[in-house]
């Protein structure tokens, strides 16, 4: 039984690792940066908020 | 306009509202016990506000109302709107609503009552457990719904925070909660000894670790860029901090056991956990704060952006002054004290209760069409509560190490060099000034909701249009 929780303790770990490794990929740069803007792009005009957002809008 | 070319604003209004509301009680009621605390005659003799009765109260209120309130305006906002679509359900969203609101009420109707299963944060007895497990359901269900509708294509970083949530919060529940009911109003735990300890802490520290951060990280992960008018710092940092809270957090429940029954390897193997969890923990942090990198100078004048980022600076804290009191060594003079007390509320101010602030002042003015009545009252109330949480988590520390060196304290003789009562009467200063802290926060949720009222009031429910453009 220890042993079966060893191995899968190492699988975990693994597999963690394996997602850090697929994440910081240099293939899926572009895809991460597009997803970041997500929040950004959902079409919130500045009328809708408060006074200070209307000034945010430029660069990104 | 059909409803499906707009957001359900609807049930997030209810929700920040509440949000709001349950904020102050919860929050009146930590004040009331914190001044108990430092003159006991006021708890009249009546067993209905004795602080053994009123302590869970203002834990429920402040976690399960207040926090949850927020937690299910924000996600049921957030999902929509980075998913650019309408929830899955109206219906099913109303019923959380109603649902959860009648789980605060009897919370509040019973936990006075003296009906309670005594376990930590899992107080309600059992036909309130159920329900709280049909009201879960639901939420997943809308939660889940949305996100298999949704027209972007990749699910935003906030919602695997908020789906992580969910679903630890629902396997927690349902185990932790196990329990054989004898009459409507009693039941007893499916668990024994100190399997039932590890299980209610395997419990608590996973109710911190995903209601009170994963959570609330969902929060961050959608508000601060917002507010920023920025893209997260390192969208890649940000995949990492949810798999690696997601993957160690789960393990750290035994450093609440520390010198217990609890078998010594589960202990150390609960600190090490614990320790390793600064790792994710910071890296969330570094990746909030920075993403204002290039635009610090809009701390200086948006008070809402100050609350998000004060908010995460008091995580960074509070996920390093943790794992700090998970060594052996230091719990060994910090359990059982009042430092316990303060970095819980290190955590729960600072970080839940200011990123939970920051969310509704950028919130509620959007579900109304408004704009925010006050920025100068929103900045009082600001340094109000900071200058409350400081004092309150400071007088906490020095009180608890206090406790902790005198109760250790022996003569040369061996025997014990402070009788307890000695150290109860050291505290009194401390307690004195907690309550003075707790009442400024409260002063500062006030100033919100004043603020907050004259934002909204005559104004018409608003629903936001979901915008066409699609990619």
């Amino acid at each position: 039984m220890g042993l079966v929780h060893g191995i899968w303790t190492l699988l975990l770990l693994l597999i963690f690792l394996g997602i850090v490794a697929w994440v910081w990929g240099s293939k899926r740069k572009k895809h991460f940066e597009q997803a970041a803007q997500i929040p950004l792009q959902d079409g919130d005009s500045a009328s809708e908020g408060e006074r200070q957002n209307t000034e945010k809008n430029n660069g990104c | 306009m059909s409803t499906e070319n707009t957001y359900n604003y609807r049930v997030v209004r209810q929700f920040s509202i509440m949000t709001v509301v349950w904020g102050i009680v919860g929050m009146l009621v930590g004040v009331v016990i914190a001044a108990q605390m430092a003159w006991p005659q006021l708890n009249f003799d009546i067993a209905w506000l004795t602080f053994g009765r009123l302590r869970p109260l203002h834990t429920n209120a402040v976690v399960f109302a207040f926090g949850g309130s927020a937690l299910f305006a924000t996600s049921y906002y957030v999902v929509q709107r980075t998913c650019h679509v309408r929830l899955f359900s109206d219906q099913l969203a109303g019923f959380t609503f109603w649902g959860w609101q009648s789980v605060i009420v009897l919370a509040a109707i019973t936990l006075p009552l003296g009906i309670t299963t005594s376990k930590e944060y899992a107080e309600l007895e059992w036909p309130i457990d159920l329900l709280i497990t049909v009201v879960w359901v639901a939420y997943a269900v809308v939660f889940f719904g949305t996100l298999v509708k949704r027209k972007i294509n990749h699910i935003y970083v906030a919602n695997w925070f908020f789906g992580g949530f969910i679903i630890t919060i629902a396997v927690l529940h349902v185990v932790n909660s196990a329990a054989l009911p004898v009459s409507l109003t009693k039941s007893y735990s499916a668990f024994a000894g100190v399997q039932d300890a590890m299980v209610q802490w395997w419990y608590g520290h996973n109710a911190v670790g995903f209601f009170l951060t994963a959570g609330f990280l969902g929060i961050m992960y959608y508000f601060i860029p917002k507010q920023a008018g920025r893209p997260v710092y390192s969208y890649r940092l940000s995949v990492v901090h949810f798999w690696a809270l997601v993957f160690t957090y789960i393990w750290a429940g035994p450093h609440h056991l520390h010198y217990t029954a609890l078998p010594d390897w589960a202990q150390s193997l609960g600190m090490v956990f614990s320790l390793i969890l600064l790792a994710p923990s910071w890296g969330g942090m570094i990746n909030g704060i920075m993403t204002l990198s290039g635009a610090w100078e809009k701390l200086r004048t948006d008070p809402i952006l100050k609350f998000l980022i004060v908010s995460v600076s008091f995580y960074g804290m509070s996920t390093f002054e943790g794992p700090m009191m998970a060594i052996k060594t230091v719990n060994a003079l910090s359990h059982y004290t009042d430092w316990t007390i303060g970095h819980v509320h290190s955590g729960a101010l600072g970080w839940v209760a200011f990123v939970s602030i920051g969310a509704m002042y950028y919130l509620i003015p959007r579900l109304f069409d408004r704009e925010l009545h006050s920025l100068q009252l929103a900045e009082i109330h600001f340094w109000i509560s900071t200058i409350g949480i400081v004092l309150y988590i400071t007088s906490m520390w020095i009180s608890g190490v206090m406790q902790g060196l005198m109760w250790r304290a022996v003569n040369p003789d061996g025997t014990l060099t402070y009788s307890f009562v000695e150290s109860v009467q050291a505290m009194h200063p401390y307690y004195i000034i907690r309550f003075l802290g707790g009442t400024l926060f409260l002063i500062g949720m006030l100033i919100m909701a004043y603020n907050l009222y004259r934002t909204v009031v005559g104004a018409k429910p608003h629903e936001a249009a979901i915008p066409a453009v699609a990619h």
